[in-house]
């Protein structure tokens, strides 16, 4: 394979990256830490959501995304054909 | 059956599960003890990480720490589950293309240096040995309170199991263990989490439960709340550590996860790239089955907690709350002399002291649970220490065997001859844990946050910038290693170690504890790498390849 759809790839990779980890760093310091005095005056149920955010959303949230990264890394590595077979 | 007999039968089942699994999967070569032949699934691998992350920290202390801390807790909650989000996407799939067997390894060839990988293998081996020392401990501890037996005795029975299947299973024999001890461990903790929850809120999912309603209507939290606040602590939902502490304390713990040796390893051992990937998806899914049920069980056994004992007659109290006096982990003195339980926040007249360990370890008695439950929870403590333990032992014998020997002192080594290095290395790593465990050092709480700190000022930077960027070089890698250590090393050192009556928030660098301050080391270590680095001439060709390859899965 040749060097530009080598550094296409890479460059696809840290765009992936950056989206996800901006999430990962929304969900965990952002909305359980900066924001959780903001946050706890929206109630869902018994929760304030900045309390919840802080002690169960953000382990849920990242779960998703280590699969969402999975799943696009599985699709751009078909995508360049550097899968591995 | 009582207890006893329930808890004989259970812990002597699940060993025998242990020692027949070590049987079967005996190592026969260094790569089936170091990284288990690289043919472990995904799947198996993810159940392995999450038994070899959650140590008896998690299992035993943690839900109390946090009953005691309220919001605080989501120190460890976002921290210890974080990491794993930056492990599966900056580290795990990078390193496994590379394709060796340790962190030192990467360390050793990306930065061409065996002085870097010498550092790397000092961390390894200290962060390794902080942490095992603490789970054997926590063997014995498990032991003594529900076989009656002496930690001491505990502790050695620990030794004697782990030996015989780290020894001589390696990393393929500590991986299927791992996979069994992590059932086991998980269905201990949810089945009292689940008693529990029905009992105080009506529903049967823990984490649903946790912001339901308990008997009278309100809402459990609303309701811990004000408990709390009648007794003089703060209210259960709100912080009490200032807020950049508590973002450097959680930034510290998700970089120190995504730097420590035993876990990366894991990535190791899984056949390609992708199974790297999704192994560290299907670990945090894992380990978030424990960790998101750990706060509920935390709100819950706090709240049953106080309505049991709070403003109640001595005399009146339930059994479980004099055996549990017995073993220390609970006392009362009756200060007032009225006879009642006053617990309140204010130390001259607080007549209660609890330790955080017995909000998991009593919670099935305290929710009067059925007598094999009780058992359960002594298996899957056990099970959670001794997995961790394992993990760790075979991240010491490897760091010996292959990265001080193999690498550096006799590269002629044969691979028998390495092999019987690493159990050797194994064996005696078990023997100076369980002497560990015997005599603990006094600072073993201390160093708990020391392990990650070093983690994450020396590890997590230079393997992230040694897979991000060509440039930086051996000069750069070393300083930064350097400056990261020693800054986060002297800081600890200074406010745990040399002057613990300083150790106040006045005092800090920026309101940062030291729990929290291998944060700020990691980024003087970034900082410090790339200066260094661009002043300095770029690495060598064939590394800067390495570096490009090891960025395509193919």
């Amino acid at each position: 394979m040749n060097n530009q759809s080598h550094q296409s790839y890479w460059r696809k990779n840290l765009r992936y990256l950056t989206i996800l980890l901006s999430i990962w760093f929304l969900v965990s310091y952002v909305f359980g830490i900066m924001l959780v005095d903001q946050l706890n005056n929206i109630r869902i149920g018994g929760f304030k959501m900045g309390f919840w955010f802080a002690q169960q959303g953000a382990i849920y949230v990242f779960v998703i995304l280590i699969f969402v990264y999975v799943r696009w890394m599985n699709k751009l590595d078909r995508e360049y054909d550097v899968d591995e077979r | 059956m009582d207890v006893q007999t329930w808890t004989y039968l259970i812990v002597g089942l699940t060993f025998s599960v242990y020692i027949g699994i070590a049987i079967w999967s005996r190592a026969g070569s260094t790569s089936e003890f170091y990284v288990a032949g690289g043919h472990v699934s995904p799947l198996a691998n993810g159940m392995a990480t999450a038994a070899d992350w959650m140590s008896a920290a998690s299992f035993i202390s943690m839900a109390g720490l946090i009953s005691f801390m309220g919001y605080d807790g989501a120190v460890y909650l976002l921290g210890w589950t974080g990491g794993y989000v930056l492990l599966a996407l900056l580290l795990a799939p990078y390193l496994r293309k590379f394709g060796k067997f340790t962190v030192p390894d990467f360390v050793g060839d990306r930065y061409y240096s065996n002085a870097a990988r010498t550092v790397a293998v000092f961390c390894a081996i200290f962060v390794s040995f902080t942490y095992v020392s603490g789970q054997m401990r926590g063997v014995g501890v498990v032991f003594s309170r529900f076989l009656e037996v002496n930690v001491n005795t505990g502790i050695i029975i620990g030794m004697v199991i782990v030996f015989f299947y780290a020894v001589l299973g390696g990393m393929k024999g500590i991986t299927y263990t791992q996979v069994a001890q992590y059932c086991i461990l998980i269905f201990a903790y949810l089945v009292p989490a689940i008693f529990i929850s029905i009992l105080m809120t009506g529903n049967p999912i823990p984490q649903l439960g946790f912001g339901g309603t308990v008997a009278d209507g309100t809402y459990l939290l609303d309701k811990l709340d004000g408990l709390q606040q009648e007794l003089g602590f703060a209210a259960y939902t709100v912080a009490k550590k200032s807020m950049t502490d508590v973002f450097f304390i959680t930034a510290a713990l998700m970089v120190g996860t995504a730097g420590l040796p035993h876990v990366i390893v894991r990535f190791f051992t899984v056949p390609r790239v992708r199974d790297a990937r999704i192994s560290a998806g299907y670990a945090l899914v894992f380990i978030a089955i424990l960790y998101t049920t750990a706060p509920a069980v935390a709100a819950f056994a706090r709240t049953n907690l106080i309505n049991t004992v709070s403003n109640q007659s001595y005399v009146n109290l339930p059994e479980w709350f004099s055996k549990w006096e017995e073993t220390g982990l609970i006392s009362f003195s009756d200060k007032n002399g009225d006879g009642k339980v006053q617990y309140l926040a204010d130390a001259e007249k607080n007549e209660l002291t609890i330790d955080r360990d017995i909000m998991v370890l009593a919670n099935p008695e305290i929710a009067q649970l059925p007598n094999w439950v009780i058992a359960l929870v002594a298996a899957g403590g056990l099970a959670a220490a001794l997995s961790t333990a394992a993990g760790l032992l075979i991240v010491i014998s490897t760091s010996i065997a292959h990265d001080l020997i193999k690498k550096q002192i006799n590269p002629k080594i044969s691979e028998k001859g390495e092999l019987v290095a690493a159990r050797i290395s194994a064996g005696v790593a078990v023997v100076i844990a369980g002497i560990f465990g015997i005599y603990p050092p006094g600072f073993v709480a201390q160093v708990v946050a020391f392990a990650f700190g070093l983690a994450a000022s020396s590890f997590f930077p230079i393997i992230i910038m040694g897979i991000f960027s060509k440039r930086i070089n051996k000069e750069g890698a070393i300083a930064g290693m350097l400056v990261g250590l020693l800054f986060t090393s002297f800081y600890i050192i200074y406010f745990k170690f040399l002057f613990p009556e300083q150790n106040v928030a006045a005092n800090w660098w920026f309101g940062i504890s030291p729990e929290g301050i291998g944060t700020l080391g990691m980024i003087l270590n970034f900082l410090v790498s790339s200066v260094v680095s661009h002043i300095t001439p770029e690495p060598p060709q064939e590394v800067q390849d390495m570096v490009e390859s090891i960025r395509y899965p193919r």
